[in-house]
């Protein structure tokens, strides 16, 4: 073969292959920086009795998730069934980040569908949602005993996401 | 003096209609925030952070919900004095280097910075390949002595006598 021929097709495979590559990727999935790192520190008024708080300190020595949700969130609605299921299931602790809310709707929208929660906390400014970098709801937080977050799931929990990555990613931490 | 006082009592009426604007832009409250330095340093710091909801838009300029929050957090951390580099840390921890619209320099955006000058690398040297190569071509092989006579009786205009 005429090795000048070969020259285009090198750059056409090259350029081929970053375009399907491409295609892959989700632009709306930016990795997060905080995997890896320890959660964010807070202590929000919790939804159901906000004379009591609720914060990351209570949640030491456990494995547990922070799901961010808001009444306002359609995405949110998605998901919810398959974390009510999750939450019957007692696997694994779930806290609820009610973002940028009323909490009035939050509690509301929860006697609707189902709450899933072992408590929700109201984040009402958004600021604490901020600390975690969270920039799409819902967005779902796999925290370790020690407090440092595991994994980040952007967008509605999907059952694949939920069997292939974090159930076993739960169940490994806790043993640990 | 009637006639005097007409034209004046219209003048001032202009006048006044005139200043109306004025007037109103001083009944309305000015934010702290909005003294133009820290004004100016706040838009610089916004024009270079990406709104993550709206992926091509800066935070400055998106009407996003996120973006305001960001916004409104910029302003805060100028207000409580901290320095540039100090809110753009406090962006990168959260959202990582890609809420920054200027990536930076690193090993993974190398090819990203690199690319287009070494695309121009590969471009400048294939043109000085070609152009080598034209010079290396023999030239062509000189004319017969009737190749010559026709070309310069093409050149001169007259009429070509062979037509086959």
């Amino acid at each position: 073969m005429n090795k000048k021929l070969l020259i285009p097709l090198a750059i056409f495979g090259v350029v081929f292959a970053f375009l399907l590559v491409g295609l892959g990727l989700n632009p709306r999935e930016v990795p997060s920086p905080l995997i890896g790192k320890p959660a964010p520190a807070f202590e929000l008024k919790r939804l159901h009795e906000p004379a009591r708080s609720h914060g990351t300190a209570d949640m030491k020595g456990q494995v547990w998730l922070l799901n961010v949700w808001a009444s306002w969130c359609v995405a949110c609605r998605e998901e919810h069934p398959l974390l009510v299921e999750l939450g019957k299931a007692k696997i694994v602790p779930l806290v609820g980040l009610n973002y940028k809310d009323e909490p009035a709707a939050g509690i509301q929208w929860l006697r609707q569908y189902g709450d899933p929660y072992d408590l929700s906390v109201i984040d009402r400014d958004g600021r604490v949602g901020l600390d975690f970098g969270v920039y799409g709801v819902p967005e779902t937080f796999v925290i370790d005993k020690a407090g440092v977050i595991r994994y980040k799931q952007i967008g509605p929990v999907t059952v694949e996401a939920l069997e292939k990555k974090i159930l076993p990613l739960v169940r490994e931490l806790q043993k640990s | 003096m009637r006639m005097v006082a007409r034209p004046l009592a219209c003048l001032l009426l202009a006048l006044a209609a005139a200043l109306a604007p004025l007037a109103h832009a001083a009944d309305t409250a000015v934010p702290t925030e909005q003294d133009p330095v820290t004004q100016a340093r706040a838009v610089r710091l916004e024009e270079q952070l990406r709104c993550l909801v709206c992926q091509n838009q800066t935070i400055a300029e998106s009407d996003a919900d996120l973006a305001v929050d960001l916004r409104r957090q910029v302003r805060e951390q100028i207000a409580a004095g901290r320095t540039d580099e100090e809110i753009i840390t406090f962006m990168t921890d959260r959202y990582g280097d890609f809420v920054l619209y200027r990536p930076p320099v690193k090993a993974t955006t190398i090819l990203l910075w690199g690319g287009p000058l070494l695309l121009l690398a590969i471009g400048l040297a294939m043109l000085a390949r070609l152009i080598r190569e034209r010079r290396r071509l023999p030239d062509a092989a000189p004319l017969s002595p009737e190749e010559r006579a026709r070309a310069e009786a093409l050149l001169a205009g007259t009429p070509r006598k062979d037509k086959t």
